[in-house]
């Protein structure tokens, strides 16, 4: 059996293969220093996909739709499983969606949705590498232009 | 069948070839006929958070050429959303007074915005440095009526792509066909990276030139755009950028240019164009600017539903 490197959780989410360097990214969006819940984080594990990776397990928590989209983001390669008394019951990947709405700040100070109070809409135009346009300005932003609300 | 009752006419982007072919013969029918009656009853706000004198009287013009009648605020500066209204509230007000919103905004995606908020049709008449979707189609129309077809035509666009709205639009626009373009400009002004990226999926040829004499050879249509001096910080900068690309009748007329070669321009121009080209047969700028007319008669009356073709 393989032996585990971070310790098992009974019930909870456990978000497998994070790009080794975004763990603390992806640990920081989902506000788990504030709810105090059981967490254990791991990071530079040895990974045959990622060569390093990294490892959240927290007890007790569902992800909501907006923080799986948020993963999506900045670790496109995680995978979610879904833990029930000590057994992953569900395993997927991340995916985005073909809009995300809320999530991300358009990046064009000259838009409208950085004047109304409107929720932000980004259509993902291409996936690998993340490539969004905004439903109002039209304007693309990819990489650093890509900043989470 | 198409059908643009109701359609909004925000972006080049939301139109299939089929809707642009549509709108390019309603605007042809429009030119060749008169239908003074046809918007009868029906009312146009035209609500320009931007002034843009040109475009606004174009709007009202074919507005009430076909019968219809035209409200809007007197200066930008005397409504309440200056003082803070959001624009999706202003918007909703001004829904009940008219039957369709022409709207211009110095901010980017607010026609997008009223046009998701309200449920008569929005015409965006641009937004920032986003589109202009009406300037588009008389350019399509302008180059329709200069060349008999769109299909395979070898485009260049000189002068400001980085900035210039109508330069994407209408590349974006004439991608459909698809049509060879040369975009030819100085360094600092080229097409931004995702225009040229998009290009190439679609499948578009391009090439970037710094020179216009080395292609003007090959082009049927040359699309020439003013450089605006407020996108240079040095002054010096820009007086060099400006003499670079000064196209007159002498200049054409001393290359090899194809018969039927024809040049057009959103106007107003600054240098880039002598006043000599105006007699050549290559200008059709003056045309361009003329076909403003039938072109917003035709999505006008589309949108409205009061004709189909
Ligand atoms: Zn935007």
């Amino acid at each position: 059996m393989k032996q585990l490197q971070v310790s098992a959780i009974k019930d909870g989410t456990v978000i497998d293969h994070i790009d080794s360097k975004s763990t603390f990214k992806v640990a920081s969006i989902l506000n788990i220093h504030e709810e105090g819940k059981l967490v254990l984080v791991g990071m530079n594990l040895s990974s045959r996909r990622l060569g390093k990776k990294g490892i959240i397990k927290i007890e007790d928590k569902v992800l909501t739709q907006e923080e799986v989209n948020k993963i999506a983001l900045i670790a496109p390669n995680a995978t979610l499983n879904i833990i029930k008394d000590f057994e992953a019951v569900e395993k997927r990947p991340v995916s985005l969606p073909e809009e995300l709405i809320g999530v991300v700040k358009c990046f064009n100070p000259n838009c409208i949705s950085n004047h109304e109070r409107i929720p932000t809409r980004l259509k993902v135009v291409k996936k690998t590498p993340v490539r969004l346009r905004c439903h109002y300005c039209e304007r693309v932003m990819e990489g650093e232009d890509i900043e989470l609300l | 069948m198409v059908n643009l009752k109701n359609k909004d006419i925000i972006s080049i982007r939301d139109f299939t070839i089929e809707e642009i072919l549509y709108i390019l013969n309603m605007a042809a029918d429009m030119e060749g006929h008169s239908y003074p009656e046809l918007l009868k009853g029906k009312v146009l706000a035209t609500l320009f958070f931007e002034p843009s004198t040109r475009t606004r009287m174009s709007f009202e013009s074919a507005m009430k050429l076909l019968g219809g009648e035209v409200i809007s605020f007197a200066e930008p500066g005397a409504t309440s959303l200056v003082k803070g209204e959001s624009l999706k509230d202003a918007i909703k007000i001004i829904e009940g007074y008219s039957d369709i919103i022409v709207l211009r905004h110095f901010l980017e995606g607010a026609p997008r915005l009223a046009a998701d908020t309200i449920s008569i049709p929005v015409i965006n008449a641009g937004d920032g440095t986003n589109q202009h979707p009406t300037q588009t189609f008389l350019d399509l129309y302008t180059i329709l009526r200069a060349k008999g077809s769109l299909e395979g035509l070898s485009v260049g666009f000189l002068g400001d792509l980085k900035y210039g709205r109508t330069v994407h639009s209408l590349a974006y626009a004439l991608a459909h066909f698809p049509c060879q373009m040369f975009f030819v400009s100085h360094p600092s002004l080229r097409m931004p990276v995702d225009q040229l990226e998009e290009l190439k999926e679609r499948g578009v040829k391009y090439s970037e030139h710094d020179s216009f004499e080395e292609i003007s050879h090959r082009l049927d249509v040359l699309y020439c755009t003013r450089i605006q001096q407020e996108r240079f910080a040095d002054p010096v900068e820009y007086e060099k950028v400006k003499g670079t690309y000064r196209l007159s009748k002498g200049l054409i007329e001393g290359l090899k240019v194809k018969p039927d070669f024809k040049i057009l321009h959103p106007l107003p121009r600054v240098d880039e164009m002598d006043e000599s080209l105006d007699e050549t047969p290559y200008a059709v700028y003056f045309q361009q600017a003329k076909s403003g007319i039938p072109v917003r008669k035709a999505l006008l009356a589309a949108v409205l539903g009061a004709k189909e073709l």
